[in-house]
């Protein structure tokens, strides 16, 4: 589903990301974690066609398509998904609002009927049971005031609607009390299907309870510097990021 | 060797206007005014990024007052907008047109300015503060005055319509007079249309009078030619207990002066002040606020918001006058900017004078380009560049917009907004 090569991408002249190697197939989820500043966000807004990056080097396939040549409405319409880190705060702009809009947009795209207002409104009524996200949010200013946790199902809820193929996880659960990470993965579980890919950017084993990931992978100064099971998660919960960096230093040398 | 520019305009029009008979006593104060103080030039503070009176010099060439046109129904019917229920009052180059008002009967007076008799006319809008002003007071036609009783609840808006054309001269000197009564309610509404794309000079004054207790809402759209210079002096006096809301849309114009004065003379008055200018081209509207707190326990709010393309060039002067007497004042200003080019400019300046100590006054400015983070937020949902651009400009547009408290005029005013956001830009 998604290839990605030797991908690298600076932001004002700092390399950032240093030759990305990551494999994705349907139906798989892939964690990713890694010590704060190694390029997880980095990545996660590349894929995401966010425009300061620089791609200075590599390639990224998606669905057998570039990735890197579309705009990043374009990519969304392809089926990816980005749920932020840090979601962004829209004064004046509802849920409600633009996602009528970003719903119809992404499947007229794929060749589906627009929702007429009717079925726009059922859909989002089924879709916000599954985050248990409360009505009254999605008529006020996207984010503006929400609770960190309110945010995050915000994001979920919002891909929930469109469906993507590749979800990429910046950090949803960051932030969120055990409830709400239940929540919040219940969701993500739900949406799952065999057809769908999942990368999770985590800094917590804990999520990966709820949101088994097939791969662990381990981003360290803009590379993927060990790759494993989910048992490698647990290990880097018990030891720490240390060791991995006293193998990168000591292999560079 | 500038004096010598004004004056040779200011005489030019005075002199094409000939001397008009009524209203004496003012008309030569006015002339007074202008002789001795010519029209403003650059160096004076006040039109420090507005050069009106060069702007004149460049592009009228007939400084004789316009004639009318003779407008006719269909016209004017063109120019109602979807939904319209209420008064209609019609000037036709400056002058009221009684054949084509239209009025439904509410209970409230309206003849022309010759009619009225009244102590107040020309002392709220004060000539010594705008020479404009007293150009205005030289010069202006037949105007029109509205006299809302005590105790009345005008439930339907009064519309004016302005229509404006060079016509064997290019002066247009609008004059609207109006007292709202103790206890009175009323919303007035305003647009105006140009016929053609010929310069001309509109020369506005309105003056307005909101006694004890009487609540106001004025709202203003102008998108007038890309050739029009305009400017308006637009002054209310609010009694006690009074509420005057002003909302002011401007779309279009060559060079926009809007000089909004509210005098709090009261305690328990409110006055608010809602502008919005969306600008491409080259246009250039300034807007200058005055609010006057006099005494304690007055409140008043103002948003101005600018979005501004190309070429364009948005001025914002907002002025807080708290005087001692004016205790426990509420005084609120924001202006904020959203830039889309780089050769468009904004001049933001807040201007506040305190001389009480209990008071809560707080102002702010931004000038920003378009949210970045935002925009690509809403891309990675799968919106359309333009169409996030859009909508973010919209919602930034909506927080004045959502202050037009007449729900017809709103949307119309709205559909031109949108227009502008989803096209132009
Ligand atoms: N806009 C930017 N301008 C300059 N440097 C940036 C910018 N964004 C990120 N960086 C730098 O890139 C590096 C990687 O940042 P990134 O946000 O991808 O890390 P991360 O792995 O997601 O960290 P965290 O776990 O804290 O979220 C950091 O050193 C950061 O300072
Ligand atoms: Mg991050």
């Amino acid at each position: 589903m998604l290839t990605i090569k030797n991908l690298h991408a600076s932001i004002e002249g700092n390399e950032i990301l240093r030759g990305i190697n990551l494999e994705i197939k349907p139906g798989e989820i892939h964690a990713i974690m890694g010590p704060n500043g190694s390029g997880k966000s980095t990545l996660a807004s590349v894929l995401a066609g966010r425009e300061e990056y620089e791609v200075t080097d590599g390639e990224v396939i998606f669905q057998g398509k570039d990735l890197l040549e579309m705009a990043p409405e374009e990519r969304a319409r392809e089926g990816v998904f980005l749920a932020f880190q840090y979601p962004v705060e829209i004064p004046g702009v509802s849920t409600t609002n633009f996602l009528r809009t970003a719903v119809n947009q992404v499947r007229e795209h794929r060749g589906l009927e627009a929702l007429d207002a009717v079925k726009f409104l059922s859909v989002m009524k089924e879709k916000m049971k599954l985050v248990e996200i409360d009505q009254k949010l999605m008529s006020r200013s996207l984010n503006e005031g929400f609770s960190g946790g309110e945010k995050k199902r915000n994001e979920i809820f919002q891909m929930a609607m469109l469906e993507p193929k590749l979800s990429i996880l910046d950090e949803t659960d960051s932030g969120l009390d055990i409830d709400a990470l239940k929540i919040v993965s219940n969701g993500v579980n739900k949406l799952k299907t065999s057809e769908t890919a999942t990368i999770v950017v985590t800094h917590y084993q804990r999520l990966l309870d709820y949101i088994v990931p097939d791969f662990v992978h381990v981003l360290y100064k803009g590379q993927i510097v060990k790759s494993g099971s989910k048992e490698l998660a647990l290990e880097l919960e018990e030891k720490g990021y240390d060791w991995i960096k006293e193998e990168v230093e000591s292999a560079s040398v | 060797m500038t004096t010598l520019i004004n004056n040779k305009i200011a005489d030019q029009i005075l002199a094409k206007h000939g001397t008009l008979e009524n209203f004496r006593e003012l008309r030569d104060k006015g002339v007074d005014i202008i002789q001795t103080e010519g029209l403003p030039v650059l160096k004076e503070e006040e039109y420090k990024f507005t050069a009106i009176t060069k702007k004149l010099e460049q592009s009228i060439k007939n400084f004789g007052p316009a004639r009318p046109v003779g407008l006719n129904k269909e016209l004017l019917n063109k120019h109602l907008f979807e939904g319209f229920d209420g008064d209609l009052i019609v000037f036709d180059n400056g002058n009221f047109s009684q054949e084509l008002s239209k009025l439904s009967g509410q209970d409230y007076s309206l003849v022309s300015l010759d009619q009225a008799q009244s102590e107040n006319f020309g002392k709220i809008a004060k000539m010594e503060k705008d020479p404009f002003t007293a150009l205005n007071s030289a010069t202006f036609g037949n105007g029109v005055s509205i006299h809302v009783g005590k105790n009345k609840q005008i439930s339907k808006p009064i519309f004016i319509l302005f229509f404006n054309k060079a016509n064997d001269g290019e002066v247009i000197s609008t004059r609207v007079f109006i007292q709202v009564e103790d206890n009175s309610e009323v919303t007035f509404l305003e647009n105006t249309v140009s016929l053609d794309d010929a310069p001309y000079f509109a020369n506005a004054v309105t003056e307005i009078k909101v006694a004890q207790n009487a609540h106001v809402h004025y709202s203003r759209l102008q998108d007038e030619s890309r050739k029009a210079i305009v400017v308006n002096n637009f002054e209310t006096d609010i009694h006690r207990d009074a509420t005057f809301t002003s909302s002011l849309v401007s779309l279009s114009g060559d060079m926009v002066r809007n000089n909004l004065s509210l005098n709090l003379l009261d305690s328990g008055c409110e006055g608010n002040m809602y502008g919005l200018y969306l600008l491409n081209g080259k246009t250039h509207v300034d807007n200058h606020t005055n609010v006057d707190h006099t005494k304690p326990h007055s409140e008043s709010n103002e948003l101005y918001k600018g979005i501004l393309a190309d070429h364009s060039r948005g001025v914002f002067n907002g002025k807080i006058f708290v005087r001692q007497d004016a205790q426990k004042t509420n005084a609120f200003q924001q202006n904020n900017n959203i830039l889309l080019s780089e050769d468009a400019t904004v001049n933001t300046k807040p201007q506040l004078e305190i001389w009480a100590d209990d008071v809560k006054c707080s102002h702010g400015c931004t000038t920003g380009q378009l949210d970045e983070e935002a925009l690509f937020y809403l891309q990675a949902r799968g919106l359309g560049k333009e169409q996030a651009r859009a909508l973010l400009l919209y919602a930034f547009a909506g927080e004045v917009l959502e202050k037009i408290s007449n729900e017809q005029f709103r949307n119309f005013v709205t559909e031109k907004v949108e227009e502008r956001l989803g096209g132009s830009y």
